[in-house]
């Protein structure tokens, strides 16, 4: 999922922000990207989880999709139920290939009856716009917006934080959003997130988003936070990352994201199927006994990291599947992994060896997410 | 008593020749992060210089603990290997890795001084 190595990297619009606070900058997605500020990835990921984190995740993809058959249109792009998504409401999607598979996981809000506004992962979105593009561009108006840059501010202080800017902010509900002026900004904010707090996304005008991050930062509860954190973070809630723990090999059933498929378009649904691949995914999800891999997580029973691509074992040496995202989890306290295991293999409790430099670390199957999500639901 | 650096960021200390002290230098542990595990080898193994004796992992990445001299490896860090934040807090000192019975004590000739060190890493 990288960039092609002799392209220049681009840059965000904090891009100066985060080289005065010290940031340690790496390339992700086609960007110079701050992985961690002076403070360090245990001090951000804690502090998140305990107050009020700031990521600069510009470097995602953000596009309205709008006309009379938006919501049609890109429902025919994905599992999930689109038309049906009330105004004000966003929710969690997945593009697929005709075999099936993930081309990217998305967030996606209804603006009006006639205009979604999407975002998508950073690495993937010149595939995807060109992909929506060439399925419903003919259907509705396909609008990226490059000028947008994109802020998470997150944690249980989050709200605190922002309602002191934004009066009313805190009454949007977990997947709700609104327009509001921040700073003399003018921002779209959602209650949502990718750490398993509750929190919010901003989207803001490029030559605003400075302003933004300057003012969110100068809140007592606010500090920045770098995308080795977000990736920690993240993994405690049990959440996906594109190009780690989906790509487009696995199928929406293969990666335990049946919650993401609404009845609407399964099997006996009024809308079933019409999406891309799903001859297949329906047929995984009618007969599960179908698959062949399924993914689960895993907490390791030793104080050893286990990193992706690390083969699973079952304790008798058989191969069972393979690691794709692992750390030690900072809040946890313990080694943590999502996996793709062969699904005799999967139910909570099974004991599985990760294979780590050539000895066996004893883990075992455990429900995510691993930490507790606080989403504010009201 | 000076310490010697190599171009894997290890340091080492041979005031003991039969005990030389092996540890990652301040800008190995800036660059990984806060650990969170350390691998270390068995007491009695022999190592080539340039062997991966050890490993060493923060919250991100992985990062293996390269040989600076060879030898056999006579004791390890226990507390280490109990607070792998040693190695962030007092990574010239009580974050230190394992002791060496030095093989070729010849080899510390080639390895850098802090200075050259220094400016090796600033470039790295």
């Amino acid at each position: 999922m990288s960039a092609p190595a002799a392209a220049p990297l681009l840059t965000t619009p904090l891009n100066a922000l985060h080289i005065e606070l010290g940031a340690r900058m790496v390339p992700f997605a086609g960007y110079s990207m701050p992985v961690q500020y002076p403070a360090g990835l245990m001090a951000e990921h804690l502090h998140t989880r305990q107050a009020a984190g700031l990521f600069d995740v510009s470097h995602m993809g953000q596009l309205r999709l709008v006309g009379p058959d938006a919501a049609a249109a890109f429902e025919s792009l994905m599992p999930v139920d689109v038309i049906d998504l009330p105004v004000g409401k966003q929710r969690y999607g997945l593009l697929l290939n005709d075999e099936g598979g993930i081309i990217d996981d998305l967030m996606f809000f209804r603006v009006a009856q006639d205009e979604i506004f999407v975002i998508v992962n950073g690495a993937c979105k010149v595939g995807d716009i060109a992909h929506i593009q060439a399925r419903i561009g003919q259907r509705c108006q396909v609008i990226p917006m490059p000028d947008h840059a994109l802020l998470a501010l997150q944690g249980p202080q989050a709200a605190t934080a922002l309602a002191r800017l934004a009066p009313g902010v805190d009454k949007l509900v977990f997947m709700t959003g609104g327009n509001f002026q921040i700073a003399g900004c003018d921002c779209f904010v959602t209650r949502s997130g990718y750490t398993g707090e509750d929190g919010f996304e901003i989207s803001v005008p490029a030559a605003q988003a400075d302003t933004l991050a300057r003012t969110l930062l100068a809140q007592p509860e606010v500090k920045p936070i770098g995308l080795g954190a977000r990736n920690s973070l993240r993994l405690e809630a049990g959440l996906c990352l594109y190009g780690n723990d989906l790509d487009t090999t696995t199928t929406p059933v293969e990666a335990a994201l049946n919650w993401a498929m609404q009845k609407v378009r399964r099997t006996g649904g009024a809308r079933a199927g019409g999406f891309p691949g799903a001859d297949k995914v329906l047929a995984q999800l009618d007969n599960p006994a179908s698959l062949t891999r399924k993914r689960v997580g895993l907490v390791a029973l030793e104080r050893v990291p286990v990193r992706e691509h690390t083969e699973l074992q079952t304790e008798g040496g058989q191969k069972i599947g393979e690691v794709t995202s692992g750390l030690l989890g900072p809040s946890f306290d313990k080694p943590i992994a999502l996996a793709y295991v062969d699904p005799q293999h999967a139910a909570v409790g099974t004991r599985v060896h990760a294979i780590v430099r050539g000895k066996a670390v004893p883990m075992e199957v455990c429900a995510t997410p691993f930490v507790p999500t606080r989403y504010y639901r009201g | 008593m000076t310490i010697k650096f190599s171009k894997d960021h290890e340091w080492v200390n041979a005031a003991d020749a039969n005990a030389a002290v092996v540890g990652i230098t301040v800008h190995a542990q800036d660059a990984l992060g806060d650990v969170v595990f350390v691998d270390l080898p068995a007491v009695g193994t022999t190592f080539a210089q340039g062997d991966v004796a050890g490993v060493v992992e923060s919250v991100k990445a992985a990062a293996d603990v390269y040989m600076p001299v060879s030898g056999e490896v006579v004791e390890v860090n226990e507390a280490l290997r109990a607070d792998p934040s040693l190695a962030n807090s007092d990574p010239l000192g009580a974050g230190w890795f394992f002791k060496v019975k030095l093989s070729d004590a010849s080899q510390l000739d080639a390895l850098m001084d802090e200075t050259a060190y220094s400016s090796f890493a600033a470039s790295a």
